[in-house]
């Protein structure tokens, strides 16, 4: 029994190796890739559309809303990024209903990369949002002597964000490869039903916390400066806007129905 | 009691404390975390989107510790570098 899909090697040459963790990202990739192309190939704006059009129209705006309520100002600037995020450890978790698969996810490789990446993209985002002397203002915040910790703590949640979905993932596949040699099938099955739920669940964690790791870095803050406050007058005007549409779209939606 | 033996017996006692002592906290703090959610959420039931997405949050983060746990049972059960080495320095001789 092998810690993660690391130990499956299809091929070795020295110290190159093509392992299942790779092979399986790739295919992924692959997937993700091309069936994003098949289905943006003609799209429609009218009301005549395919359903998978539809699909992704669902999953892009939802992304797009969970952005915008972290409070980001303009989320389609992260959307790529963080979507992407999210649609790979969401996909990776999900194809675990394919026979002989295992998520990519459950190699601490693939969550440590995905976590190298969100920490080179929060001050790459912040400081192309705040200017270089903003960002690094920012870890003197409160006081100065925050600054060791504020450092420390920037390592320790990249390190928190690759090990909690590595744990996540292993445990899923080691839960069920353990069942499967000592109880009848039907404890693997429901085992196999609750790591697609967690998978799910940690996918939208790991993307909801590189948001508000994103936010932090981005966001400007009241107390600062005189400039600030009109960012935030703009940007509370439009979550009001948005509480007094949805009960107005609610009920629009019931005298309809 | 030779080495082997006594790595051997070190390392299953300590996976299995590590476990067993390491869910104890987790378990509490997400107890806790969810009561307080479901009193929130009947004081304002039309903030429940924002509460259980918070929640779900909240919890992510208490169960990693827990993870963290795991992980290090794990490691002391099936990658464990002691053990490895007494065994190929056993397998050598």
């Amino acid at each position: 029994m092998h810690l993660s899909p690391d130990g499956i090697i299809f091929w070795q040459h020295g110290f190159l190796k093509l392992n299942a963790t790779i092979a399986f990202t790739w295919g992924l990739m692959f997937v993700l890739a091309v069936g994003s192309k098949l289905v943006t190939r003609r799209l429609s704006t009218d009301l005549q559309r395919s359903r998978w059009q539809n699909l992704l129209e669902i999953v892009v705006t939802a992304i797009n809303e969970q952005i915008a309520e972290v409070g980001l100002r303009q989320p389609e600037k992260y959307l790529g990024f963080l979507g992407t995020l999210f649609l790979f450890v969401a996909i990776a978790s999900i194809f675990t209903i394919v026979p002989g698969y295992e998520p990519p996810t459950g190699s601490l490789s693939t969550t440590a990369a995905l976590a190298i990446c969100v920490f080179v993209a929060v001050p790459l985002f912040g400081i192309e949002d705040r200017g270089l002397g903003g960002y690094l203002r920012a870890y003197l915040k409160p006081t100065v002597i925050m600054l060791p910790f504020n450092i420390i703590s920037e390592l320790s949640r990249t390190l928190a964000l690759a090990v909690r979905l590595f744990g996540n993932m292993m445990s899923g596949t080691m839960i069920l490869a353990i069942l499967l040699t000592i109880t009848p099938f039907i404890f693997p099955i429901a085992m196999s039903a609750l790591g697609l739920l967690t998978g799910m669940v940690q996918a939208y964690i790991f993307f909801i916390l590189a948001t508000v790791y994103i936010a932090a870095a981005t966001r400007t803050r009241k107390p600062e400066a005189k400039a600030e406050p009109k960012p935030e007058a703009k940007a509370e005007p439009k979550p009001e806007a948005k509480i007094e549409s949805k009960p107005e779209a609610k009920a629009e939606a019931e005298p309809k129905e | 009691m030779d080495s082997t033996t006594l790595i051997a017996i070190a390392s299953i006692v300590t996976a299995g404390l590590t476990i067993a002592l390491g869910s104890i906290g987790p378990a509490l703090g997400e107890g806790r975390a969810v009561a307080t959610a479901l009193s929130s959420l009947a004081q304002q039931p039309d903030a429940a989107t924002t509460i259980t997405r918070t929640l779900f949050v909240g919890l992510a983060m208490i169960e990693s510790i827990a993870i963290y746990c795991f992980v290090v049972s794990m490691i002391l059960i099936f990658a464990n570098p002691f053990w490895n080495h007494i065994i190929a320095h056993a397998a050598g001789k």
